[in-house]
C-alpha cells in the first residue's frame, strides 16, 4: 500500500462531510440554520474526541488483540481488545495511523447523518450525547466486525462464505448505520410541528437553500473518491493501480444515480425536483462505497441507476405511509442506498457465496445494530428528552438554542408571491 | 389492550432473534442450502419486527398530531 497515496485519499474525506453539512443546512428551515451547522461542529468535536479516546479500543485493528468467542467449533471476534486512548496503536506501523484517521473522520460522517433528520426540533446537547454514544459503542463495534478483522469479515475464511462481508467505503459501516441511527431518532422524536395536518396529511416544508443543497453534492463527491480510494487500500489491500478503477465506478453509479432521479422526479412531478435529485446524487454516492473495488464499470452503472431511481419512492413511502419526517431525506438517502449497495456487493461480484456474505452482514445491521442504537437513544430520552419543548418548535432553533437566527436582515416580503 | 403497548417490545425482539436465527445458522449448519434457508428465515423475522416497530411509531405519530394535540 502507498502510505502517501492513502494518506491523501484520507485528507479528502472530510470535503464529503462538509458537503453532507452544507445539504443537511440548506435542506432545512432558513430559522434553523445555524442550529444544523453548530450542531455538526459540534458532532465532529464530539465523535473525535470519543473514538480516539475510547472507541478506538472497541474498534481495535487488523491484527490487534481482540476477544473472542468459540461457537460451533470457530473462533468468533466479536470486539476489539486495545488500550484506551489509542495507546498503542501507533507502534503497530504506519497502517495503524492511517486506519485511526480513516476512522475518526468517518465516525464524524455517520455521526452527522441523523442531524438532517433531526433537524428543526432535535437538540444540541442530546444530538451530543447520542453523537458520543454512536461514536463510542456502536460505530466501534461494527467497525471491528467489518474492517479490523472481526466475524464479518471472516465469514470466508472461517465458514467458506465469499470472502467474506464486503464494505470497502463504508455503504454499511457508516451509512446504513448513520441511516439506523436517523431512523431511531426520528420515531423518537416525531415530526416537526406542521408538517402533518391534524388528519395525518403531510405538507411540503421545502428546504430553504438549494443552492447550498446542491453545492454540497459537488463537495462530497470529492470526499466520496478520498473515501471509497482509502477504504479500498486499507481494508482490502487495492494496489494503487486500482485506485482509477474505484475512482470510475464511484463516478458511473453517482452519475447514473443523479440521471435516474431527474427522469423519475420528471415523470412523476412533470419537473425534476432539486432536493430529489441532490438526494439521488449521495444515494449514487453512498450504493457505491461497499463494492466499489470489485465490481465493474457496467455493474457500477446499473447500481447507481436502481439507488436513483428507489430514493424519490422509498422518501414518499416514509413521509406517507409511516408518518416519518425525513427533512433531508437521511434515512432513504444513507439506510435506504446503503444496503442497496451492500446488496448490489454481493450480486455483482463474481465470487461464490458473496451475496450470502452481504445478506448476513444486513441481518446483523438489522438485528444487533438497530436495537442497539434504538435502546441507546430510548435511555437518553428518558433522562433528557431529546425533542425541542413547544415553544423552540414555534421559534425555531437558531434563537431558542442559539440566541440569534442565520440570517438576521433576511426578511420574507409575503407580497412577492402574490401573482400580479 | 397489554399487547398494544408492547407492540414496540415484540419488534424489537424480533429484530435481535432474526439475527441471531441468521448468526446461529453459519455456526451450526454445514450445508449451503439449509444455512441459506436458515439466515433467509432470520432476515424475513427482522423485516417482520421492523414492520412492526415502523407501524405502531406512525400510529403514535398520527395520534401527537391529531386535531386535539398540544404540539
Amino acid at each position: 500500500m502507498s502510505f502517501a497515496l492513502c494518506l491523501l485519499c484520507i485528507l479528502l474525506i472530510p470535503l464529503a462531510t462538509a458537503g453532507l453539512a452544507l445539504m443537511h443546512q440548506g435542506l432545512g428551515r432558513s430559522r434553523s440554520a445555524a442550529h444544523a451547522m453548530v450542531a455538526t461542529l459540534c458532532v465532529l468535536a464530539v465523535t473525535s474526541l470519543v473514538f480516539v479516546l475510547f472507541g478506538i479500543s472497541v474498534a481495535g485493528s487488523s491484527g490487534s488483540s481482540s476477544y473472542s468467542l468459540v461457537l460451533g467449533g470457530s473462533s468468533w471476534d466479536w470486539i476489539g481488545a486495545g488500550h484506551l486512548a489509542d495507546r498503542g496503536i501507533f507502534f503497530q506501523g504506519p497502517d495503524g495511523g492511517l486506519a485511526l484517521c480513516f476512522e475518526m473522520f468517518v465516525v464524524a460522517m455517520a455521526g452527522i447523518i441523523p442531524v438532517s433528520t433531526g433537524s428543526d426540533r432535535w437538540r444540541l446537547l442530546t444530538i451530543c450525547i447520542a453523537s458520543a454514544l454512536l461514536a463510542g459503542i456502536a460505530f466501534p463495534l461494527f467497525a471491528h466486525w467489518v474492517w479490523s478483522g472481526g466475524w464479518l469479515a471472516k465469514l470466508g475464511l472461517n465458514f467458506g462464505i465469499g470472502t467474506g462481508f464486503i464494505d470497502a467505503g463504508g455503504s454499511g459501516t457508516i451509512h446504513v448505520l448513520g441511516g439506523l441511527t436517523a431512523l431511531s431518532l426520528a420515531w423518537i422524536i416525531g415530526p416537526r410541528r406542521g408538517k402533518y395536518t391534524g388528519d395525518g396529511f403531510p405538507t411540503a416544508i421545502p428546504g430553504h437553500n438549494i443552492v447550498l443543497v446542491l453545492f454540497g453534492c459537488l463537495l462530497a463527491l470529492i470526499g466520496w473518491i478520498g473515501l471509497n480510494s482509502a477504504g479500498s487500500m486499507l481494508f482490502y489491500n487495492a494496489a494503487p493501480d486500482a485506485i482509477p478503477r474505484i475512482l470510475l465506478n464511484t463516478m458511473l453509479c453517482t452519475s447514473a444515480a443523479c440521471l435516474a432521479t431527474v427522469v423519475t422526479t420528471r415523470i412523476r412531478y412533470g419537473k425534476p425536483d432539486a432536493s430529489l435529485i441532490a438526494n439521488g446524487w449521495v444515494s449514487g454516492l453512498v450504493a457505491s462505497s461497499a463494492g466499489c473495488a470489485v465490481i465493474s464499470p457496467g455493474a457500477a452503472v446499473l447500481i447507481g441507476l436502481v439507488a436513483g431511481a428507489a430514493v424519490m419512492y422509498l422518501v414518499e413511502f416514509l413521509e406517507l405511509k409511516l408518518n416519518i419526517d425525513d427533512p433531508g431525506g437521511a434515512i432513504s438517502v444513507h439506510a435506504g442506498a446503503g444496503v442497496w449497495g451492500l446488496l448490489a456487493a454481493g450480486i455483482f461480484s463474481s465470487t461464490s457465496g458473496q451475496l450470502l456474505a452481504q445478506i448476513v452482514g444486513i441481518a446483523a445491521l438489522l438485528g444487533f445494530m438497530l436495537p442497539l442504537i434504538h435502546g441507546l437513544n430510548l435511555l437518553v430520552n428518558l433522562f433528557v428528552k431529546q425533542r425541542v419543548d413547544a415553544d423552540g418548535d414555534r421559534q425555531g432553533m437558531d434563537v431558542r438554542e442559539l440566541g440569534a437566527g442565520a440570517y438576521p436582515e433576511f426578511v420574507v416580503h409575503g407580497d412577492e408571491f402574490l401573482p400580479r | 389492550m397489554a399487547l398494544e403497548g408492547n407492540v414496540k417490545l415484540v419488534g424489537i425482539l424480533f429484530l435481535f432473534f432474526g439475527g441471531a436465527i441468521a448468526v446461529a445458522a453459519i455456526a451450526l449448519l454445514p450445508s449451503p442450502v439449509e444455512r441459506a434457508c436458515f439466515i433467509a428465515a432470520g432476515v424475513a423475522l427482522e423485516l417482520l419486527g421492523l414492520t412492526l416497530l415502523a407501524r405502531d411509531y406512525a400510529h403514535d405519530a398520527k395520534n401527537a398530531l391529531g386535531p386535539r394535540s398540544s404540539r
